[in-house]
């Protein structure tokens, strides 16, 4: 190599010099193909999680001590009104709860009548982000919980404005969650005005999806609410995930894309809710033929505890 | 050559750099945010070259890919193809007054986000926003203050011993 204090024979210094590069460019390959076509990134994530968990909790202190700092220094006054304000939500929110309740009952009468079993018993958990700025090309989220805190990959998170992602790693005290806007992300959809099915993937940009390969026929326009179908049996259904803001013509102009923006607030919250959502019986493959009356239809309808409880 | 500095000095500052690449930064900040860790690199690759080269680049990418989840090996090779970079023009690189080091620097960060971009490419995933164009910017703004700052910790650590 061509350092001053080094005196290599001349003649075969460019071709030793760039034979290191090479290998080292090979192997950097390797992983990248290894990780990218197997995952076996995860398992080395998995496994070196005793290295990176000390650099995110350094990473994420600054955050936390200003936090903590912030709470710690506030005024009595301060605290008195947030106090006020929080009860006066409370009260709100448990008012509209009981109405709710009421028409969870309804609807699970409803549901019973019809056979259905798209139900699940609801438990939620809080759960606290690590702050910490992850490859800003994938949207991620650490959390900070893991397999000894009861954490599973596939649980969905959400938080107060809707479906945030799903958890895709897990150790053990830690967990990464995929964003619903992370292009590696799909969730299965249906618009709450029309009923129409379809799937939102991410786009990589923390303030949109897209849903392509929608029908012109279809009944869906600017400004539609989209939630959760819950068909997938990953996603409890009725959660909001988007609101639509635009629609466009596909390159063959026979389907349509339509664009949104999630519902849920991506930018940084403090902690979100995890999901055990234990899926009852998911209703797959075509109806059931519709038997003669008076024959005892198999439906699961006996076991299918459905409702919410919290 | 003679005196390499003390290991704490080079792994400190490699520690700080890491833990500078996830820390949490606003929005539009977060996206420019100067690669801090390559630049320190670059610094020790051009002053102590016997013992920060090729190796040290790939271990610390690989390091670097495993806390902030990137692709595993992407800044393995980022880092390889700029240590290899500096090593080429060393001995020009060292004797460049400060200001046109950092011009050079600047040339070497972009050079880097064209790798970035081209990787992208090729996995499929999606391109940076322009945003991200500023880094290199802002880490050649950066150099000077870095180059002066880690020469003064080097001074300070060789009279302590």
């Amino acid at each position: 190599m061509a350092y001053a204090g080094k005196n290599p024979s001349r003649t075969s210094d460019s071709a030793l010099s760039t034979l290191p590069l090479l290998l080292y460019l090979t192997m950097a390959s390797a992983l990248m193909v290894a990780d990218h076509r197997d995952g076996y990134g995860q398992i080395a994530r998995q496994k070196m999680a005793m290295v990176t968990g000390p650099f995110w909790s350094l990473a994420s202190s600054p955050v936390r001590a200003f936090r903590w700092a912030r709470e710690a220094f506030a005024l009595r006054s301060q605290l008195q009104e947030d106090n006020e304000r929080k009860r006066h939500d409370l009260q709100l929110a448990s008012a509209r709860i009981h109405r709710l309740n009421a028409v969870v009952e309804e609807n699970l009468r409803l549901r019973q009548l019809l056979g259905g079993t798209r139900g699940y018993s609801l438990k939620v958990r809080m759960v606290g982000i690590v702050d910490i700025d992850l490859d800003p090309f994938r949207q991620r989220l650490v959390l900070d919980a893991g397999s000894d805190g009861g954490v599973e990959v596939g649980q969905a998170l959400i938080d107060s404005g809707g479906v945030l992602g799903q958890v895709v790693e897990v150790t053990r005290n830690r967990a990464t969650a995929l964003l619903v806007t992370d292009p590696d992300h799909a969730v299965p959809v249906q618009v709450a005005r029309s009923g129409l099915r379809t799937i939102a993937y991410g786009t990589g940009h923390s303030d949109q999806l897209v849903l392509p390969n929608i029908p012109q026929s279809a009944d869906i326009r600017e400004g539609d609410v989209l939630i959760t179908s819950g068909i997938g049996g990953r996603f409890p259904a009725g959660f909001p995930v988007g609101v639509i803001t635009g629609l466009r013509a596909d390159k063959l102009r026979l389907f349509v894309i339509a664009d949104a923006r999630p519902a849920a607030h991506l930018e940084r919250g403090n902690e979100v809710l995890l999901i055990n959502n234990l899926p009852v019986a998911i209703d797959v493959g075509p109806p059931a033929p519709i038997r003669p009356a008076g024959v005892e239809t198999k439906a699961p309808v006996a076991d299918a505890k459905t409702g919410a409880e919290h | 050559m003679i005196r390499t500095p003390t290991p704490w000095l080079i792994y400190g500052s490699f520690l700080l750099g890491l833990v500078f690449a996830i820390i949490p930064l606003p929005e539009p900040v977060g996206a420019a945010r100067p690669y801090l860790l390559a630049m320190l690199l670059a610094y020790w690759a051009m002053e102590i070259p016997l013992k920060v080269g090729l190796t040290t680049a790939f271990v610390l990418g690989v390091l670097a890919d495993l806390v902030s989840s990137t692709l595993l090996g992407e800044q393995a090779l980022r880092m390889v193809v700029l240590v290899f970079l500096v090593q080429r023009f060393r001995a020009r690189l060292r004797f460049f007054p400060l200001w046109q080091q950092a011009l050079a620097i600047g040339l070497l960060l972009i050079n880097d986000r064209v790798v970035v971009a081209l990787i992208h490419m090729v996995v499929g995933s999606p391109q940076p926003s322009w945003i991200s164009w500023l880094a290199p910017i802002l880490g050649m703004v950066l150099w000077p203050w870095l180059f002066v700052l880690l020469d003064m910790a080097r001074l300070r650590a060789r009279e302590r011993s």
